[in-house]
């Protein structure tokens, strides 16, 4: 965050909980709300909070658990803040967390919680036709539906504009499966993926085949922020918040959801190059700073335009990049999705790759990286706005 | 019956696009002109992105286009389209209409047969309740090989 902030009331995570993540449509048996709160509850208990102590909440995507449900739930005494992100689903993640940590560091409340939950057998399926779609009247009639469909359209153009190939594509997933097979969390953790399984798997949208395309999952994860100062009066290990925030390029509008009309040089992108800059200055460290990245998944293909969007490698490379071991752990240089990411840990809208990146700032990963000083978390790309933040260590 | 059964999604014109398929409706592809500084917008929009005038007019799009980019869907995600996986879904870009792409179909081409800077042209087809849409069919010389 900038020097002007002094260093107590700068922002940091001091408590990360989750649910058990599962297959869609398997949790019948406890509500939205209270995966939600379950994952709060392990947060707060993480940071040593009590949960009346909570006093802001912030969510994204339109999570059904809204605060003053979630205020009884939990016993918060007084609530002081409450945030919903708006934008495209899973783009939102980071700003929850830039919601938050705006909050504590303004004074505005003293710990935010920032939480996603989801039971897609209870609400409805992610990867499914969104009958609410800005811009409907101009996709539905011809066929354009659900996200794996709109965004085969910044692949296929990438794959045209760059030479990008399947390969490449597939050494993205076969990343996540690796460090997914490692984590005893992941719902992909006993179902390793070949390069023969993935190349033989069917197409869902042409150049997106099944493995290209991320988990739908049911689970929830939360995060607790506060000031540096309040988590030395918690006693607890404050994870530092370098910059967190939002951004969409000029131009881009509903871009891949919708409009489809984002200026040519940023088509084929995450719409988060600008943002990219913007938090490192912020931060004050550039891309070859960052040791290890999480980069929300949701397709194959869009892993790859993150990881130029974000300055790892020149736009167009991400291909090259990626399948040239760049990505892996533990010997790559840049360490992707430790923790099987959206395509093989769980999908609980990217928002367990902002817990794994604390968990490698903290030390804990299943798949460390060692000495890790600067991660990266950055949400869904290729909506309006996309969100990402980068935290310190301890 | 059109490039799609008409249980699919029908437009419901907005107070924004309403003019966009009325112009359709006479098979005219136009898109929205700023009627003080010209320039073009997609889809539809109150003011003018560049200097907010509320003034606009439409200006004709040529009959021919180029594909930008395409996806063949192959697993349905709306239960209409079960009944006609795999089709096709491309970006169609129009010389002198910079900045403004359109989401349509090519109703003749096989997968295998679309490619990034092919030739379409246009070919109005009905939608779910009589709307005319601007779909597309390939040109003789369609097969493109290098981005536009």
């Amino acid at each position: 965050m900038s020097a002007a902030i002094p260093p107590g009331k700068r922002p940091c995570i001091v408590g990360i909980g989750q649910t058990e993540y599962a297959k869609w449509g398997t949790i019948l048996d406890r509500s939205e709300l209270q995966l939600g709160a379950e994952a709060i509850v392990a947060a707060a208990a993480d940071a040593g909070l009590p949960c009346s102590e909570i006093d802001g909440f912030a969510s994204f995507a339109n999570d059904a658990s809204e605060p003053s449900v979630m205020q009884i739930a939990l016993g918060a005494k007084q609530v002081r803040f409450a945030s919903m992100v708006w934008g495209g689903g899973g783009g939102g993640g980071g700003g929850a967390v830039a919601h938050a940590a705006a909050a504590v560091t303004s004074g505005l409340a003293n710990h935010v919680v920032a939480y996603r939950s989801l039971c897609q057998g209870q609400s409805f399926r992610y990867g499914g036709a969104h009958p609410w779609a800005p811009g409907k009247n101009f996709i539905h009639p011809f066929g354009l539906f659900s996200p794996p469909q709109m965004m085969a359209l910044l692949v296929r153009r990438h794959m045209a504009e760059y030479g990008t190939r399947q390969e490449h594509l597939a050494s993205v997933a076969l990343t996540c499966s690796a460090n997914a097979a490692r984590n005893p969390k992941a719902v992909m953790r006993d179902r390793p993926l070949t390069l023969e399984r993935y190349l033989a798997s069917r197409m869902i949208a042409d150049p997106l085949r099944l493995y290209d395309c991320c988990l739908e999952s049911d689970g929830a994860c939360a995060v607790l922020v506060t000031t540096l100062e309040r988590a030395r009066d918690l006693g607890a290990v404050a994870v530092p918040i370098l910059a967190a925030g939002q951004g969409s390029e000029e131009g881009w509008g509903t871009g891949a959801l919708a409009g489809f009309n984002m200026p040519s040089d940023v088509f084929c992108s995450g719409n988060a190059g600008t943002l990219a800059r913007e938090l490192y200055a912020r931060a004050g460290i550039t891309a070859a700073d960052v040791d290890v990245a999480q980069l929300y998944d949701d397709f194959t293909g869009m892993v790859l335009m993150s990881l130029e969007d974000f300055g790892f490698c020149a736009r167009g490379e991400g291909g090259p990049f990626a399948a040239s071991g760049n990505i892996a752990w533990p010997n790559g240089s840049l360490p992707i999705n430790t923790s099987g990411g959206n395509l093989a840990e769980a999908y609980i809208h990217g928002f367990n790759l902002v817990l794994e990146a604390v968990r490698q700032m903290r030390g804990s990963s299943t798949s460390q990286v060692d000495d890790a000083k600067i991660g990266l978390a950055a949400a869904g790309p290729a909506v309006g706005p996309t969100s990402a933040l980068i935290l310190g260590r301890p | 019956m059109g490039y799609f059964p008409s249980t699919f999604p029908a437009v419901a014109p907005t107070l924004d696009d309403r003019r966009f398929w009325e112009l359709c409706a006479a098979r005219r592809l136009c898109f929205q002109r700023c009627g003080d500084c010209g320039t073009l917008r997609h889809p539809p929009t109150p003011l003018c992105p560049r200097c907010q005038s509320l003034n606009c007019d439409w200006a004709d799009a040529p009959s021919v286009g180029r594909i930008f980019s395409y996806t063949v869907v192959r697993h349905p995600s709306h239960a209409a389209a079960k009944p006609v996986v795999p089709y096709n879904v491309v970006l169609v870009e129009f010389e002198g209409c910079d900045g403004v792409r359109l989401v349509s179909n090519v109703i003749d081409a096989t997968p295998e047969e679309l490619a990034v800077g092919g030739r379409v042209e246009i070919a109005w087809d009905e939608g779910t309740g009589g709307q005319l849409l601007p779909r597309f069919r390939l040109m003789p010389t369609g097969r493109g090989t290098q981005p536009s």
